[in-house]
């Protein structure tokens, strides 16, 4: 037993485990070295902006910073019922400062955002303020509208306080934080983005079907052919990677507009008649055809190495021992595909839910995804702090994904080539 | 209940794959029940092709084949009912070695107690009892290759293919396992075919050795016979190890030609030599040449010795005789110890029935 416990040593009388550990550092350094750039360069263009969206998604720091007395002195309020003389007069100092630096404005649009009204009534103390008199703040303030007699509306200025909200998820939920501290869901006509969000995962799911209906016969065409056509076969399934986006997409717009050539052919073919061509764009459809062919490749490549390593007499074995070839299939063939089509399902599944160029142009109101809407907020409404919020939702969605898959099929059974 | 001596037949098949290069010429090929027949020979020589076409993998461009007297070419091949051992061994590695062997039976709807005592009297068939739950990448070679025989034995099939099963083993492992399939065959009579480019394999284990070369059956005979007594000079080349001397016929008479080979004459068995002026080779076994020959020998050269090789149990002697430098002698280790030296010139001996004039090469 005592030398089981017993320390190795060299020859030369040094621990064996001390030995190895110098004798490999260098080289550890030297992988490290290695590595280094991309590791910088993740950290830099990945980790970074990750987190910088992360503290613009929660950073609530404007009006903490444009009212800094007015929250020191909101600090011994209770909140129940108005607040005090000091909390008043303290408003009224900070409005003026912001008032001099012409900055009043944006916190009438914040506050407005949080109590309806909010910016009516500072327009008209933006007015009045000039004659106001030396002290009794408050009298004079409650004076000029019956919304600064409403304490709901100083509750709401104290709910801005913190530096930090998460109010721009709950918006992405369709969800806000009610005058009582409760998260409530917005009426049932304004939810417009849990609708998106839901779109976004059936068209996802939907696609990445699609994509393994149609890729798992190709990728098994191309791993059976012989050599010569199966290469030509790969040029088909890559020819769409090297070829643009956009051009794929605006190609797409011509083929399925309604004077377009598909719609043609169904007419030319008696399926339709002239004056009812059926839409295929602008709305779900296209967005399916088109995101369907682009992400087409993505399946059929993982798929296809997986199956390039299936021996072909796998399934002559399942046949001779007596399975049809159905069962063959199903039994011998289908399960070793497994890790491919976990990989490929994984992959499109991925980018379809973050997909954006192809719903934004063939899409239309109908077919449009939680990543137009990301768009739309970072491109005409400028909040990009809720565009943040809802872009580390989806990463969040991705990263479930990701788990879900894990349990389910593990992770380590993934074959991506 | 007498066995059948035509339960495989091969009649007139031919095979092509491209509709230029007929791959099997020809074949006619009787297999009796229960024989251990062997498909020999170098690769390309259409034997896998065969097999295949036997298997259900391929169809015969022509011909066609028979398993029982019904003809097989239009039933698939799952529903051939012939067992069959890959050469990789084809075993599915998602499923352990007990639902390898259970795959044939369940896909035959066996009960679950017949399914369980037949993968248990086919593992112990093969010495693999206890294996039931490991997976196949958890076996040595020799192992999955066990696996493989029994789950082609496992539901009984009338007929086995193997396809050079033993291909991917070590030599020692290789020799074993041939024992063991002979055993198992010799056992269970179960009808095999075999298919190898090893010889040394083909004449271990098999009733009958059908050697192929360029599409068509050169040969089809008992292991000893091949041997012993190779009816074309491909046959003398690719079975063992063959001394040959190429010459031209003078004259045949009363069993016997005399050839001519170079400046000197030998007298060797016709074989397929029918008459004067005939091109020849004639084919020698090693161990049928003896040096300095007690018994009288009725051809009788001198060669030099040119090399020694020393094999263990024998001695290799290259000998430089009748102006072919590749005479090889097979001197036991255990006979007295002749003058076998380099450079040595000794008197060399055989019959002329065991030098057999065939067709020429």
């Amino acid at each position: 037993m005592s030398s089981e416990t017993q320390k190795i040593l060299t020859t030369d009388g040094i621990p064996l485990e001390e030995s190895l550990k110098k004798a490999e550092k260098k080289n550890k350094i030297k992988a490290f070295l290695l590595v280094a750039p991309l590791l910088l360069f993740i950290i830099i263009t990945y980790i970074f902006p990750i987190g910088e969206m992360f503290t613009r998604s929660i950073d609530d720091r404007m009006v903490t910073n444009m009212l800094p007395k007015t929250f020191k002195a909101m600090e011994t309020w209770d909140g129940k019922e108005l607040p005090s003389e000091e909390v008043f007069a303290s408003f009224l100092s900070d409005y003026r400062a912001l008032a001099e630096k012409k900055e009043h404005g944006k916190l009438g649009q914040r506050l407005n955002k949080e109590k309806n009204g909010f910016n009516t009534i500072l327009k008209k103390l933006f007015r009045k303020m000039k004659k106001f008199e030396e002290g009794n703040a408050k009298e004079q303030i409650m004076a000029i509208h019956k919304r600064f007699r409403d304490v709901k509306y100083w509750q709401a200025i104290k709910r801005t306080a913190p530096p930090y909200t998460m109010g721009k998820y709950l918006k992405g939920m369709d969800m806000y934080l009610n005058e009582d501290n409760k998260i409530v869901q917005v009426e049932e006509d304004r939810r417009i983005h849990r609708i998106l969000w839901l779109r976004t995962l059936e068209v996802a799911f939907f696609v990445t079907l699609f994509c393994f209906l149609m890729g798992y016969p190709i990728a098994h065409l191309l791993a059976t052919l012989p050599m010569k056509y199966s290469n030509l076969l790969m040029i088909c399934v890559l020819l769409p990677f090297w070829t643009s986006l956009l051009v794929r997409t605006a190609s797409w717009m011509i083929l399925l507009q309604q004077q377009g050539i598909v719609n043609d052919f169904f007419v030319w073919i008696g399926l339709v008649t002239d004056d009812n061509r059926p839409e295929m764009m602008y709305n779900k459809t296209g967005t399916y055809v088109a995101m369907t062919q682009i992400l087409l490749p993505f399946m059929v490549l993982p798929l296809y190495s997986v199956m390039k390593t299936i021996s072909p007499s796998l399934m002559r074995a399942g046949k001779s021992l007596g399975g049809t070839p159905f069962v063959a299939f199903w039994k011998v063939y289908f399960p070793l595909t497994v890790p491919g089509i976990g990989a490929g399902c994984l992959l499109v599944f991925i980018l379809a839910i973050g997909y954006y160029i192809t719903p934004a142009l063939v899409g239309g109101a109908s077919g449009t995804l939680i990543s137009n809407q990301i768009a739309y907020h970072m491109k005409a409404t400028l909040d990009w702090s809720f565009a943040s919020a809802m872009g580390l939702m989806l990463l969040t969605g991705v990263l479930v994904v990701y788990w879900i898959y894990n349990k389910l099929v593990g992770i380590d059974n993934i074959k991506l080539g | 209940m007498s066995k059948k001596t035509e339960f495989v037949k091969f009649d007139k098949v031919d095979k092509s794959y491209d509709g230029k290069i007929l791959v099997v010429k020809d074949l006619n090929l009787d297999i009796a029940e229960g024989e251990f027949i062997t498909m020999l020979g170098p690769s390309g020589s259409g034997k896998t092709t065969c097999l295949m076409m036997l298997a259900g993998f391929e169809t015969p461009t022509n011909g066609e084949i028979y398993l029982d007297a019904n003809p097989i070419s239009n039933i698939p091949p799952h529903k051939r009912g012939i067992g069959m051992v890959f050469q990789n061994y084809a075993l599915f590695p998602h499923m352990t070695v007990y639902e390898n062997l259970a795959f044939p039976l369940r896909v035959r709807k066996f009960s679950k107690e017949e399914t369980d005592k037949k993968v248990d009297k086919a593992l112990s068939m093969v010495s693999l009892s206890g294996f039931e739950n490991r997976m196949p990448g958890q076996l040595s070679g020799g192992q999955q290759q066990r696996v493989a025989v029994a789950r082609a034995l496992v539901f009984d099939p009338a007929v086995v293919l193997m396809d050079e099963p033993l291909g991917a083993l070590d030599k020692n492992l290789r020799e074993s396992m041939q024992y063991e399939i002979k055993h198992i065959h010799e056992s269970i009579g179960v009808t095999v075919v075999y298919v190898t480019h090893d010889q040394s394999e083909a004449l271990t284990m098999s009733n009958r050795i059908a050697v192929f070369n360029d599409g068509k059956v050169q040969q089809l005979s008992s292991p000893d016979k091949l041997y012993e007594e190779p009816v074309n000079s491909f046959v003398a080349e690719f079975i063992g190890e063959n001394n040959r001397f190429d010459g031209e016929v003078l004259d045949v008479s009363n069993g016997v030609c005399k050839v001519k080979i170079g400046q000197e004459e030998i007298l060797a068995n016709p074989i397929s030599v029918k008459s004067k002026g005939e091109k020849t080779t004639v084919s020698i076994r090693p161990e049928r040449a003896l040096i300095n020959p007690k018994d009288k020998m009725d051809n009788n050269h001198k060669g030099k010795i040119e090399e020694v090789i020393y094999h263990g149990d024998h001695t290799r002697v290259r000998i430089n005789l009748l102006d072919n430098s590749g005479f090889i002698l097979k001197v036991p280790n255990s006979s007295q110890n002749l003058d076998i030296k380099l450079g040595n010139e000794i008197n060399i001996g055989w019959n002329s029935q065991d030098a057999r004039a065939l067709d020429p090469k």
